[in-house]
C-alpha cells in the first residue's frame, strides 16, 4: 500500500514548490512537483517600451537577476541589430559570472547545507573563534530556556541522518557564515558595474550604461581574487567532503539522463560561447535548435493547446482546471524530457571536450572521490558540477577583466525599430535560459522567457512523462516518511527557482524569429 | 500612465488612517518581545507572497552589523522560506504555532503582492484536508494575530510589477488585507538592506519611527530625500549638461531619470556596501521606491518625466528648455535670473571645452576660457 507523502512549502529554494510522493516499502515510486504561483509577467509586459523589458524581466527572480537581464537585453541587441563594443560584452559577462558565483555559494551554503549539516553540532564547540562561541551560546540559552524558537530559523528541522563528526559539522557552520560574507562580496563585485544588487541598475541593448573605469576595474578584480581563494581553498574542498561522506548520493537521484545547453557567455565578436551548447539526448550527442522546442500544458493550469512551440497559441490562465497540478508548463525538446544546469553544462563540455581544462577537472574530482563518471549523474554529481564550473567560470574572468580598456566606450547607440523580434539564449546559474521579443508600433507585442526550472521542475507532458525533478525522485529511499529528508535533498541538488519558472504568454501575436544565434 | 502620489492615496485611503495611533502599540510590542527568554529580541515571521525573493537577498546583504548578528542578537526569525531549516508539515507547524501560541507576540513582514483573484489560488503555501492553503489566507491568519505588520518591498508595500496593468492576478499590497492594524512600508527593489535592519532597530529601541503619509519611515523615504536634491549628478543639471544616450556623462533627467519624483536614500547610502548606486552608474533612477511604479503602459522608465504630472518639474524643466534656447545661441541676454546665468555660463564653457577637445587641444580648465 502506497504512502503518500505531501511536502509543501519546499524551503531553502526560491519560490513556492509543493513535491508530493507515493512510497512503497520505502521507496518512492510516483512523485508530483507543483509550482505554486503564478504573476503573468509577460502580460504585464506587453504594450510596453521595449526598453522598459531588462529592468522588467530581471525582476522574475531576485536569486539570479542577471542571467533574465541579460537573456533580456540580448534579446533587444537582436531585434533593434545592436552590436555592444568589447567593453560592453566584457562587462556583462562579468555581472552574469559574478551572480553565478553569489548563486552557486548560497545555493550550497545558505540552501543545501543545512539537509547535511548538523547545526546542534555548535552546543559541543569548545574552540576560541569568538562567532562561533556567539553562536553557541545563543543556542544554548535558548535551549537551556526551554525555548521553542531555539535556534531559530535554523531549527525545528526534519529528524535524519546528519553529518556526526563534530569537527566538520563545526567548519561547516563557520563556513555557512563565512560564505554570507563572501555572497555579499559577489554582489559588491557586481553592483560595481550593475549600480545596484539585486536588480541592475545599467542593462540596455547595445552595451551597459555603465562605464569602465580603472578603479571600477580594480575593485573588481580585487574582490574577485579573493572569491577565487575561497572557492578554490573552502568551497570545493566542502563540497567534495559532504560528497564523500554521503557517497550513496551519486546513487540516488539520477533523473531523466538527458541534458541540454544553449550555451552562453560571448568570449569575442565571432559569437563563440563560453559555455558549450549542445543536447545529450538518448546517449546521442547532438546539435541545439531551438526550434525543437515545445511546451505542453496537459497537466499544467493553462486552459490553452498543448504542444505548441514556446511563442504560439493562445494561453488563458485557469486554477482549477481538472488533473492539472503545477503552474508550470512542461517544455520538451523533439518530445523529449531533458535535465537544464551545471550537470548539464558539464555533461555537454566533457562529451564535446570542448574545453579540456574542465574535463581534466572533472576528471581529477571523480579520481580523488573515487567513482565514475557515470556516476556524475546523480544528486551529489550536480553539487560536484555545481562547484567545478565555478572555479572554471572564476578563473576564465580573470583574464576577462583584464581584457577591459578603460575609457572605451561599453555602449552602442541603438533606436527601437518600429517592427521587429529578437531572441536572447543564455546559460542562467540554474541552466539554459531564453528571453523572445516580439515588437509592434514601438511596443512590445509579445513576450517570454522559457527559463531553466520549468524545464527541470514541470509536470508531467501530455504522454504522461514525468519531468526531470519527478523522474529524479523515482526509486529514491525513504527512511522515514515522517521525515522524507531525502527528498529535499534530491529537489535541491536541482537548485530550483520557481519564480523564474512560472510564465504565461497570451499570444494572438506569435514571434516568428526562433532560432539558434 | 503614471499614478501620482495623490492618486494612490486616494486609492489606499483608509488602510493607513491609523498611523497616528502607532505609538500607542509599542509598549505592547515591546512587552511581548521581552518576555522572550528575557531578552529584547524582536519575534520575526518573514511571509513571502508574489515574490521573486529580492527583498531576503537584500536583508542578507546587511553588512553591519551582520546577518548572523542580527538573528542572534535582534530578532528572532520564527520563519522565513528562503534560509530557514524546516520544509514541508515542520515549516508549516511553525505557522500554526504562531497563530495559535504566539498571537499579538510576532511581527509579520512580508514580501511579495499578495493575490486575490479566483479565491487567491494563484499563490498557495501548504495543504490542509488536501487543498491549497493561499497565501491570502495565511496573509489574513498571521496579520490578525501579529502584533504588527511590516511590508518589505514595493510588491508587499504597493503592489509592485505583478499589480501593475492589467494586473492579471488581482495583486494587492499588504495594507489591502491588513487593515486592523498599521502596515510600515519599506519599498524598493529591493529596499536596502539598510531601511530594512534600521526599521526593524528603531522598532525595538525607539519605537516607531516616524512614518510619512503612506506609512514609509521618513528617516529613509523623507521629503528631505528626494533623489534629485541629493543626486551626485545634479551639478550636470544645474549645469544644464544632459546625457543624450546610456553611458554618456551627464544628469540623467532626458533619459527618463525619475529622481525628481522618487524619495529613499540611495543617493547618499549608496549601494552593496556603497560601491555605487543607481545614478552613479549610468542607469536612471525607475523611481522603484514609489507607488507609480512600474507603472503601465505609456509610462516608460526611460521616458522623460511629464512636468504636469509632478509638483516642482516645470521649474526644472523651464531651465531645461532655458538651456536649450540659450545654447541655440539666441536669447542668451534675455535671461536674467542668477541660475539662468550661471547654468548658461557653465554650459558655454562646456561647449568650447568640447570644441577644444575636437581639435586635440589639452584639456585643461582655465579661468580665462570663458571671457
Amino acid at each position: 500500500m502506497a504512502n503518500l507523502i505531501t511536502i509543501d512549502p519546499i524551503t531553502r529554494i526560491e519560490g513556492h514548490l509543493k513535491i508530493k510522493v507515493e512510497v512503497e516499502n520505502g521507496v518512492v515510486t510516483n512523485a508530483y512537483s507543483s509550482g505554486e504561483m503564478f504573476r503573468g509577467w509577460e502580460i504585464i509586459l506587453r504594450d510596453r517600451s521595449p526598453i522598459d523589458a531588462p529592468p522588467i524581466a530581471q525582476r522574475i527572480c531576485g536569486v539570479c537577476p542577471m542571467p533574465h537581464g541579460i537573456g533580456s537585453i540580448l534579446s533587444l541587441d537582436d531585434a533593434f541589430n545592436v552590436k555592444p563594443p568589447a567593453n560592453g560584452r566584457i562587462v556583462r559577462n562579468l555581472m552574469l559570472g559574478a551572480e553565478f558565483i553569489h548563486s552557486h555559494l548560497l545555493h550550497f551554503y545558505h540552501l543545501s547545507a543545512l539537509d547535511y549539516v548538523d547545526i546542534t553540532a555548535i552546543l559541543k564547540y569548545k574552540g576560541l573563534d569568538p562567532k562561533l562561541i556567539k553562536i553557541r551560546d545563543w543556542v544554548k540559552s535558548d535551549v537551556d530556556a526551554g525555548s521553542k524558537s531555539a535556534g531559530a530559523p535554523f531549527l525545528p528541522r526534519y529528524k535524519g541522518d546528519y553529518i556526526e563528526d563534530t569537527d566538520i559539522n563545526i567548519a561547516a557552520i563557520a563556513n555557512y557564515i563565512k560564505a554570507l560574507e563572501m555572497r555579499r562580496k559577489a554582489h559588491e563585485m557586481l553592483a560595481i558595474f550593475a549600480g545596484k544588487m539585486p536588480h541592475a541598475q545599467t542593462l540596455f541593448a547595445g552595451g551597459v550604461a555603465s562605464r569602465v573605469t580603472v578603479d571600477k576595474i580594480i575593485a573588481f578584480k580585487s574582490r574577485l581574487t579573493e572569491l577565487r581563494t575561497f572557492i578554490n581553498n573552502v568551497y570545493i574542498p566542502d563540497v567534495l567532503a559532504v560528497a564523500s561522506l554521503y557517497p550513496n548520493y551519486f546513487k540516488i537521484g539520477r533523473g531523466v539522463g538527458n541534458f541540454m545547453s544553449y550555451g552562453g557567455l560571448p568570449v569575442d565578436d565571432s559569437g563563440k560561447m563560453y559555455f558549450t551548447s549542445g543536447i545529450y539526448l538518448g546517449g546521442n550527442l547532438e546539435d541545439f535548435d531551438s526550434n525543437n522546442i515545445a511546451e505542453f500544458v496537459k497537466f499544467s493550469k493553462y486552459s490553452s493547446n498543448t504542444g505548441l512551440y514556446p511563442l504560439k497559441g493562445e494561453t488563458v490562465p485557469d486554477a482549477k482546471k481538472g488533473g492539472a497540478y503545477s503552474w508550470l508548463k512542461a517544455p520538451r525538446y523533439k518530445g523529449n524530457v531533458v535535465e537544464v544546469g551545471p550537470l548539464a553544462r558539464a555533461v555537454i563540455t566533457y562529451l564535446k571536450n570542448s574545453d579540456s581544462s574542465y574535463k581534466n577537472l572533472i576528471d581529477g574530482a571523480l579520481n580523488s572521490l573515487g567513482i565514475k563518471v557515470d556516476a556524475l549523474i546523480s544528486t551529489m554529481g550536480r553539487h560536484a558540477a555545481r562547484a567545478l564550473e565555478l572555479k572554471m567560470l572564476a578563473d576564465n574572468m580573470d583574464v576577462w577583466v583584464d581584457q577591459l580598456e578603460p575609457a572605451k566606450p561599453a555602449h552602442t547607440k541603438f533606436t527601437i525599430p518600429k517592427t521587429s523580434d529578437g531572441m536572447g539564449l543564455t546559460e542562467a546559474p540554474r541552466g539554459s535560459l531564453g528571453h523572445w521579443i516580439a515588437i509592434d508600433n514601438f511596443r512590445i507585442a509579445n513576450y517570454q522567457a522559457v527559463v531553466p526550472t520549468t524545464w527541470n521542475g514541470g509536470p508531467r507532458d501530455d504522454n504522461g512523462n514525468m519531468g526531470p525533478f519527478e523522474q529524479a525522485l523515482i526509486g529514491a529511499p525513504i527512511a522515514d516518511p515522517e521525515n522524507p529528508i531525502e527528498v529535499g535533498r534530491i529537489i535541491r541538488s536541482f537548485d530550483p527557482c520557481l519564480a523564474c519558472a512560472i510564465h504565461l504568454v497570451e499570444g494572438d501575436k506569435e514571434i516568428l524569429k526562433f532560432r539558434v544565434c | 500612465m503614471l499614478i501620482t502620489r495623490k492618486k494612490f492615496l486616494q486609492i489606499s485611503a483608509g488602510s493607513i488612517a491609523g498611523f497616528a495611533l502607532s505609538n500607542l502599540w509599542l509598549p505592547k510590542l515591546l512587552e511581548a518581545a521581552s518576555v522572550k527568554n528575557g531578552k529584547g529580541k524582536l519575534p520575526i515571521v518573514w511571509f513571502q507572497a508574489q515574490a521573486c525573493s529580492g527583498c531576503p537577498v537584500s536583508f542578507i546583504n546587511t553588512e553591519y552589523p551582520g546577518v548572523d548578528e542580527i538573528l542572534i542578537e535582534v530578532i528572532t526569525l520564527e520563519y522565513n522560506p528562503v534560509i530557514m531549516g524546516a520544509t514541508g508539515d515542520t515549516a508549516i507547524g511553525v505557522l500554526d504555532r504562531m497563530v495559535t501560541e504566539e498571537k499579538g507576540k510576532y511581527v509579520l513582514v512580508i514580501d511579495g503582492s499578495i493575490p486575490t483573484e479566483e479565491e487567491g489560488l494563484y499563490c498557495t503555501v501548504g495543504e490542509k484536508d488536501d487543498q491549497p492553503i493561499t497565501a491570502l489566507s495565511w496573509i489574513k491568519s498571521l496579520g490578525e494575530n501579529a502584533m504588527a505588520a511590516v511590508a518589505v518591498g514595493s510588491c508587499a508595500a504597493w503592489g509592485g510589477i505583478p499589480s501593475a496593468p492589467p494586473n492579471p492576478t488581482g495583486a494587492v499590497p499588504a495594507s489591502s488585507i491588513i487593515k486592523d492594524k498599521p502596515v510600515i512600508n519599506i519599498p524598493g527593489c529591493p529596499p536596502h538592506p539598510d531601511w530594512m535592519v534600521g526599521t526593524i532597530v528603531n522598532v525595538l529601541k525607539y519605537g516607531i519611527p516616524e512614518l510619512d503619509d503612506i506609512g514609509r519611515p521618513t528617516m529613509f523615504f523623507g521629503g528631505d530625500k528626494l533623489i534629485h536634491d541629493n543626486c551626485e549628478l545634479r551639478q550636470y543639471f544645474d549645469a544644464g549638461v544632459f546625457a543624450k544616450d546610456f553611458g554618456q556623462e551627464g544628469c540623467l533627467y532626458e533619459l527618463g531619470c525619475k529622481g525628481p519624483v522618487a524619495h529613499c536614500d540611495v543617493s547618499t547610502r549608496g549601494w552593496n556596501s556603497g560601491v555605487s548606486w543607481c545614478n552613479r552608474s549610468g542607469g536612471p533612477c525607475i523611481g522603484c521606491t514609489e507607488p507609480f511604479f512600474p507603472g503601465g503602459t505609456g509610462s516608460g522608465l526611460y521616458e522623460k518625466l511629464p512636468a504636469a504630472e509632478v509638483p516642482g518639474l516645470a521649474k526644472i524643466n523651464a531651465n531645461a528648455n532655458t538651456i536649450g534656447i540659450a545654447l541655440g545661441g539666441a536669447v542668451v541676454a534675455a535671461i536674467g535670473a542668477h541660475a539662468g546665468a550661471r547654468i548658461i555660463a557653465t554650459k558655454v564653457k562646456q561647449k568650447k571645452d568640447e570644441e577644444k577637445r575636437e581639435k586635440g587641444t589639452p584639456y585643461i580648465l582655465k579661468e580665462e576660457d570663458d571671457k
